[in-house]
């Protein structure tokens, strides 16, 4: 089941399958739809069996840096007598992307079951569901499923009965992008400023209040049990192309498009009959022209490259790109590049956490560079000053806010250096609407 | 270029004495119960910080000064240090807003989806003379928030606890009528 | 304990080799290369925010943040590569977009870290056309003043205050460009040690109001010396201009005082500026003080000594070798020595160990109970016998009961000022105070430290070891190998069996410690 739209034919509905049926969202019709069997049969698995099973699977994490699942479980010292922590990664604020949302909302067991088998892989008795504190809704609707799922012994300190201790709770955000990076994300749930922390140590070894912890996405957590069920050779069989980029992906569509919303298709799928054929192509009367394939983090690039992209880790890469946490955000021919792109600096500049130098300043002199270009009263040489200013924005920071602040504009000046110029010489283009 | 909240006039208009500040944690209370109950699910005290400031948030309507000295007593830290976390997170109010606090995403995607123009109709409807400043009657403020997570729903718009998706400046006075006073 | 394990790297071309988990940057720093570097502070943990210390690691897919890294085997560094060079020329650059630029009226302008490495490795120009960020001076309290403006954000100030001073009252308020250092209502920087905030800062964004718009930082002449406040003896530069001490900060010592000065000795210098001072020998005549020169006055003093006991008021504000030299008067006389120190609340810097403002504030207590000076903080003049000799030296006597000198009659004063309430003295010895000249203190922990002159002693004043020489001489105590403050402390050495082996060279800017002094750490 699709939602808001119907599922479409090419779709590969696994995490999706439920979305827009209230039926699923409790512990009973969950339970009616094959759920918590996988939970079950985990508990009577050996955390390392676990662990190889979703090796072989070949799961990668969906949050945008697509680390390898199993291999990351397999980085946390099983043996240590250390409390070892699970962090699920729900702080979904990457412009362009919005399934975690959906997960939460319509199948909350889907994620609690993926998180208990989680947490148990890793030696793990307390987990933490690290939820955007805008989602007001999808904490609702898990806090319930929690509550249920509690109550029923599903987890808690004899989770289903297995003698295993499985303590979940929902950690509220409070409005900052940048929780969703692993360690600040760790540093708020400690009642800090969300601060990224300076890596090594890495979580596994110090991590969630001192101690080896992992973190990982919602929808990488939610395919767990999925695999569990259906084997990692049925996973590793949802391949298209790389075999590296094996099941399937939710990828979340907006922008200028006719038909936004989630669609999930298995890794490989032909990005050109995605977004005519799933999503529908441009809105009447419009042209794309340029897509931002995975969250506003990533290079944007023209819709000529992007038809000829196949939809996996490796696909995006090859086009200058990345799958990201595939938040495909689509411009129309309607639109001012450089004043998306503006207002795209504007959001880095407003979520850094004023840490380092680069980022701190880098984003915010940015965004007033390309304001003043929107505004024209842009000159070339701002154009070599955005560039160099890239430079050290990229690979020096703590953590890549500012990388991915300096990505998009970049990227979308080298591609669309006619729309920036005209703005510069006053030549102001006629088919695009320039806002102040 | 923050988008958040800028003091609105009624938070200093009284004149005369502050009122004392009254407690949310006293011993005993249900909050005080809730927070204990919420510091059990952590090693350290300090991770309820920001549950507790949610708390203070529901109960008070905004996070004064007292109110984080009173949470860092609460939670063995001083009210620099909560006042440091305070101010991190864009969703806790270190004033007073309107009663419905309208935040309208404007991010890129959204903002392709003609965002901007329901910022102005909510402005327009609401009275609120510019972001952030709350409208005379106290009834509302309006805010343009970053990315809410929702675009494929563009433009979404969270007032108070909720998201309104798919809002058009025309939806706005109908929205407007159906939340009453 | 174990063998520390040794690393070899080469930085710049320099072969090193240092402990195991040693960062980069202390190791350049051992081989002779400055790394430069805002947020990283030896007394601090490590941040790693400011992004100035990047240096390329050959093999490393990045520039690595020095003060963050630790050393490996083998590495290759470069401190000066073109990448390394060209990253932190990016970050003085977007370090100085906001910055107001306003070095002619910055106190810090001269002793700037953001002007030093600009000059050194940053751009000629600026690319930033942008309005400035505008944010208004706060006063932190205490003696801080917070110049928003020139802050670069490094956090010293907040880490120095979380984890050193343990009194978290500082913080790091919103984020992004907007982000600035902030306090809350309730607390400000007044608890005892917060001023290191102001050194700890390596612009100038957090400035002492003491000093504000006092003295251009390159007209400032600089000398060693030891805080006199309290018993720690923490170690310090006395900042002079024209004569006149400006500003009191702290000097580096591991072994005493880290890095830090706490605000009570920090600010307490102003005395030794002041101009009421005794600037002539004077004697009696006719029941008034008349100056003369100084043989005279030490004619008249030993004059008054001959034959009777001298009951010596010392105090623990003078150096060893004063104290050593009125000792020997004492001896030549058959009398005896008494001190008394000030007290207050002791104030310990929690993050560092042994390091407080101490219960007694004066610099020498140790030194004077070593060479053998009866503490007497009830009744200074217990021990005064009638026929004595009162020889008040450096106490201005306040509050002290003053009946007993009534009656000994005879008084001797050798000090900077002249104590209230006394009979009129038959001599006046006038001396140097401690920054007009060198010496040696001994702390709490039995550690003799030297300290330097800073400025000239007003009129006729003279070194106190250089008048007690004389006096003690002139009492029959020949004390001619003391004709120089070197050679004061090594007949001090020679003769006092604490302090036997030490030599003056050797004691340099450190200090040693006395023979038999319990180390409490």
């Amino acid at each position: 089941m699709g939602y808001p739209h119907k599922s479409h034919p090419q779709e590969t509905p696994v995490l999706s399958k439920h979305f827009g049926d209230p039926a699923a969202r409790t512990l009973e019709g969950w339970k009616a739809r094959g759920g918590y069997t996988a939970l079950a049969q985990a508990l009577t698995m050996a955390p390392t069996a676990i662990q190889d099973v979703v090796k072989a699977s070949g799961l990668r994490g969906r949050g945008g840096a697509g680390f390898p699942t199993g291999l990351k479980w397999s980085f946390m010292k099983l043996d240590d007598g250390k409390p070892h922590y699970l962090c699920c990664n729900a702080d979904e604020s990457e412009p362009g992307t919005f399934k975690d949302r959906e997960i939460m909302r319509w199948t909350p067991h889907a994620l609690i079951e993926g998180v208990a088998i989680g947490a148990y892989a890793i030696g793990a008795e307390t987990a933490y569901i690290y939820i955007r504190g805008e989602f007001s809704e999808p904490i609702r609707v898990m806090e319930a499923a929690l509550a249920e799922a509690r109550a029923a012994g599903v987890i808690g300190p004899n989770a289903m009965g297995s003698g295993k201790r499985i303590d979940i709770w929902v950690h509220k955000g409070a409005g900052a992008y940048i929780c969703g990076e692993e360690t600040a994300l760790m540093n708020s749930i400690e009642g800090k400023r969300g601060n990224p922390r300076i890596k090594p140590p890495f979580p596994a070894v110090s991590g969630l209040f001192g101690q080896p912890t992992t973190i990982n996405n919602v929808e990488t957590l939610t395919a767990v049990p999925h695999i569990l069920n259906n084997g990692a050779e049925w996973y590793k069989g949802m391949c298209l192309s790389s075999p590296k980029s094996t099941g399937s992906k939710l990828f979340s569509v907006c922008g200028n498009v006719a038909r936004p919303g989630n669609y999930e298709v298995v890794l490989g799928f032909s990005f050109k009959d995605f977004l005519y054929d799933l999503c529908g192509g441009p809105p009447a009367g419009r042209k794309f022209k340029a897509i931002i394939p995975g969250g506003s983090s990533v290079p944007v690039i023209t819709i000529e490259e992007a038809e000829q992209v196949r939809m996996d880790y490796e696909g995006f890469l090859e086009v200058g790109t990345m799958l990201g946490s595939g938040g495909v955000i689509i411009f129309d021919d309607a639109q001012s590049m450089p004043r998306q792109l503006a207002r795209l600096a504007r959001f880095y500049a407003h979520e850094s956490c004023a840490q380092c130098t680069q980022c701190r300043e880098g984003t915010a002199w940015m965004t007033r560079i390309l304001e003043r270009i929107v505004a024209g009263q842009g000159t070339f040489e701002d154009l070599d000053t955005i560039f160099d200013l890239s430079e050290s924005m990229t690979g020096k920071t703590i953590c890549v806010l500012s990388d991915s602040c300096a990505a998009p504009v970049v990227s979308g000046i080298k591609r669309f250096r006619g729309e920036f110029e005209a703005l510069i010489t006053g030549r102001r283009s006629s088919t695009v609407a320039v806002g102040g | 270029m923050s988008h958040g909240p800028s003091a609105p006039a009624h938070a200093h208009g009284h004149g005369g004495e502050a009122a004392p500040y009254v407690p949310v944690f006293t011993e005993g209370s249900a909050r005080r119960r809730e927070l204990d109950d919420l510091i059990s699910r952590y090693p350290s005290r300090r991770a309820a910080l920001l549950p507790a400031l949610w708390m203070v948030q529901q109960d008070r309507g905004w996070i004064s000064e007292d109110a984080m000295r009173e949470v860092g007593e609460q939670l063995d830290c001083t009210a620099a240090y909560v006042k440091g976390v305070v101010t991190f997170y864009t969703m806790y109010h270190q004033h007073p807003v309107g009663r419905h606090f309208i935040q309208v995403c404007t991010t890129s995607p959204c903002l392709c989806a003609g965002a901007d123009d329901v910022v102005k109709a909510f402005l327009e409807h609401t009275g609120c003379k510019e972001l952030g400043l709350t409208s005379p009657d106290g009834k509302y403020t309006v805010i343009e928030v970053e990315c809410l997570g929702a675009c494929g729903f563009a433009t979404p718009v969270q007032i108070n606890e909720d998201y309104v998706e798919c809002v058009t400046p025309e939806k706005v006075p109908g929205l407007l009528a159906a939340l009453g006073d | 304990m174990s063998a520390t394990k040794m690393v070899s790297l080469t930085i710049e071309g320099r072969a090193v080799s240092v402990p195991e988990g040693t960062t980069i940057l202390e190791a350049a720093k051992a081989a002779g290369v400055l790394v430069p570097h805002y947020c990283y502070h030896p007394g601090l943990p490590v941040a790693g925010v400011c992004r100035m210390c990047l240096v390329e690691v050959e093999k490393f897919p990045k520039l690595a943040p020095s003060c963050a890294t630790a050393v490996g085997e083998g590495q290759v560094v470069h401190v000066y590569s073109e990448k390394a060079l060209e990253a932190r020329k990016g970050v003085l650059e977007l370090l100085l977009i906001n910055h107001p630029l306003d070095c002619p009226i910055c106190d810090q302008a001269g002793e700037c870290e953001l002007q030093d490495y600009t000059f050194q490795e940053g751009r000629a120009d600026s690319r930033y056309r942008e309005p400035k960020r505008f944010n208004p001076v706060e006063d932190f309290g205490g003696d801080v003043l917070y110049v928003t403006n020139r802050c670069i954000l490094c956090t010293r100030c907040v880490r120095f205050m979380d984890d050193v001073h343990e009194a978290p009252v500082l913080c790091v308020s919103e984020r992004g460009d907007r982000a600035v250092i902030s306090k809350a209502a309730d607390a400000d920087l007044t608890q005892p040690w917060a001023a290191n905030v102001i050194d700890l800062c390596p612009v100038g964004a957090l400035v002492s109001k003491d000093f504000l718009n006092k003295a251009r930082a390159w007209e400032l002449d600089r000398t060693a010396s030891v805080c006199p406040g309290c018993s720690q003896g923490c170690n310090t530069v006395l900042e002079t201009r024209d004569n006149v001490v400006m500003r009191m900060k702290p000097r580096p010592n591991d072994a005493v005082n880290q890095f830090y000065l706490c605000d009570v000795g920090r600010l307490d210098y102003h005395w030794m500026n002041r101009a009421d001072r005794l600037e002539s020998p004077k004697i009696r005549l006719a029941d008034v003080l008349s100056p003369v020169d100084w043989e005279i006055a030490l004619g008249q003093a030993a004059e008054a000594l001959r034959g009777r006991r001298a009951y010596v008021v010392a105090s623990p504000q003078l150096s060893n070798e004063a104290l050593f030299l009125l000792k020997r008067l004492i001896g030549a006389t058959g009398g005896e020595g008494a001190f008394r120190c000030a007290t207050g609340p002791e104030a310990p810097l929690p993050g560092v160990d042994d390091l407080a403002l101490r219960a007694d504030r004066a610099p020498n207590v140790r030194g004077a109970e070593l060479l053998g000076f009866t503490r007497r903080d009830g009744d200074l003049l217990a021990g005064l016998k009638s026929g004595d000799v009162l020889v008040v030296a450096g106490d201005a006597l306040d509050g002290v009961d003053l009946r007993r000198a009534v009656d000994a009659a005879t008084v001797i004063v050798v000090g900077t000022v002249l104590p209230v309430g006394l009979p009129t003295p038959v001599a006046v010895l006038p001396i140097a105070n401690v920054a007009e000249e060198e010496g040696t203190f001994t702390n709490l922990r039995g550690r003799v430290q030297r300290f330097l002159q800073a400025k000239a002693a007003p009129g006729l004043a003279r070194p106190s070891w250089y008048a007690l020489a004389d006096l003690a001489t002139a009492a029959g105590a020949p004390s001619d190998d003391c004709a120089l403050p070197s050679r004061a402390f090594a007949a001090l050495a020679a003769a006092e069996p604490a302090f036997s082996g030490m030599s003056y060279d050797a004691l340099g800017l450190r200090g040693a410690v006395v023979a038999g002094a319990e180390v409490a750490r």
